[in-house]
């Protein structure tokens, strides 16, 4: 077991939240074709209390940070928010458009000891990567900050959202992160909009892209282990936790409102009224969603994939059941292993034929 | 021999989990666990207290430990760390770490 693996073990043991997200912002000065915010300040955090919140998390055990939004640097005290956060010894990994970032920002986040910037790009097209940022010349900005990043010795992915509009540039983003030096990770999750809009749904890329995207061994490594038929089901399998969030992880948004994760719209209480670490410890949604184990779920127990689907209790939450499952990663295992979910049979089996419609057999 | 000055890099990042001390280098994500003797030293390095003090003062006091034996595990712990760029070693007080970093 790798350390961080261990101590993620040991945060879980001992109840501790060891990864944050913290957006400090929604506001963007791009607005991606397929993004799930809205782009308005409704009352963001102010400085003093973005730092109240932070020494509150390092008291709490925090490890992991991760500072997002939104575009972080729409935010003029960024900079003296992450000087703080570095401060409190947080692991910092920032997501950002790079859109901001010039020599002298680059220089600062090395200075500072910033673990790792994501920078999100679409394509290796400027003209593709622009139509879906609606900001002309955004790609141009993004990549010239890559560099700016890369020369100050800093450690940077590339973040790409596979979507319709990008289905063809896979291939060519790939060679752009190696031209670049930098990591690089592909994401096909579209979710709703954050005021319930199910609209960019439409964004989402087909089976066949999911299907060639999970059998490119540049991405997955190993094709046949990453595609190979789920384990049976064990006890172990079934007592486990669907994933980390609200149990070693959780997600604050630029008003002070705590989810159990970014993905996961559930609110659990908000640190303009309550500590976080009482939050933590006490709200009820949070300890609702650490009692679930995966035999708690009606449907999702009963699936061959329960030990290794990749399902999103947030994004069951938004299909209406935190309990339930979720479409999108049943379509994620069935374009995987070539295996429908036990979610897609029953839909089968009882006429609801949704989402089987759109899926194809494997070649 | 001359005086050892340990501080703490400040391209580190360390919380205490547990009773443990946890540190990764945001060089190269070389993680460290430390243990209680390891965590005194770590906590002590303020760049001010020469390191025989620090075995002296503290390691010798709070553990059941020989003067000798505490020196030399602390030497190796202040070596090991140094090499990950975890601790910064000077012969003479650090003042300013990020001026000891940038020479490195």
């Amino acid at each position: 077991m790798s350390l961080v693996a261990e101590m993620n073990q040991r945060a879980l043991a001992l109840g501790l939240p060891l990864s944050v997200h913290l957006d400090v912002t929604y506001r963007c000065n791009e607005r991606c074709v397929h993004c799930y915010l809205d782009h308005d300040d409704l009352g963001e955090l102010t400085t003093e209390e973005i730092k109240d919140v932070l020494r509150q998390l390092a008291d709490a055990g925090v490890f992991f940070l991760v500072l997002s939004g939104g575009e972080v640097l729409m935010r003029r005290d960024f900079l003296e928010i992450l000087e703080y956060a570095r401060s409190l010894l947080f692991n910092v990994k920032i997501k950002t458009n790079g859109v901001m970032i010039k020599e002298k920002e680059a220089r600062r986040f090395r200075e500072l000891g910033v673990e790792q910037i994501q920078i999100s790009v679409y394509s290796h097209r400027a003209e593709v990567h622009d139509a879906i940022t609606k900001l002309p010349g955004s790609w141009k900005k993004t990549i010239r900050a890559i560099r700016f990043l890369k020369s100050q010795g800093l450690k940077v992915t590339m973040a790409n959202v596979l979507m319709t509009p990008n289905l063809d540039d896979n291939a060519g983003t790939i060679a752009l992160a190696k031209e670049l030096g930098v990591w690089y990770t592909i994401d096909p999750t579209i979710t709703p909009k954050i005021d319930g809009d199910v609209s960019v749904l439409s964004y989402r890329a087909p089976a066949e892209a999911l299907r060639e995207v999970f059998r490119n061994k540049e991405l997955v490594g190993d094709v046949e282990t990453f595609c190979a038929p789920p384990p049976d089901v064990s006890e172990d399998i079934l007592d486990g936790y669907p994933c980390s969030a609200g149990h070693t992880a959780c997600y604050i948004s630029p008003y002070g409102d705590v989810f159990p994760c970014v993905q996961f719209p559930l609110p659990s209480g908000n640190v303009r009224n309550q500590s976080f670490l009482e939050i933590w410890q006490n709200s009820t949604q949070l300890r609702e969603v650490r009692s679930i184990r995966a035999r708690d779920l009606p449907t999702c127990s009963t699936c061959a994939h329960v030990g290794t689907c990749s399902r999103c209790p947030g994004l069951a939450y938004m299909e209406g059941n935190m309990r339930g499952p979720s479409s999108a990663d049943c379509e994620k295992s069935f374009q995987r292993t070539g295996i429908p979910s036990a979610n897609m049979l029953k839909k089968a089996a009882f006429g609801e034929h949704g989402n089987l419609i759109q899926i194809q057999p494997l070649a | 021999m001359a005086q050892k000055y340990i501080a703490k890099s400040s391209a580190i990042a360390a919380r205490m989990l547990g009773g443990e001390m946890m540190i990764m280098s945001a060089k190269d994500s070389t993680f460290f666990t430390l243990n209680e003797v390891a965590t005194v030293i770590w906590q002590a390095a303020d760049g001010r207290t020469p390191l025989s003090e620090i075995v002296s003062q503290r390691l010798c006091q709070e553990f059941d430990v020989e003067p000798a034996v505490a020196a030399r595990d602390a030497e190796q712990f202040v070596d090991e760390l140094s090499q990950h760029g975890i601790l910064l070693v000077s012969d003479t007080p650090i003042r300013d770490v990020a001026s000891v970093s940038e020479s490195k």
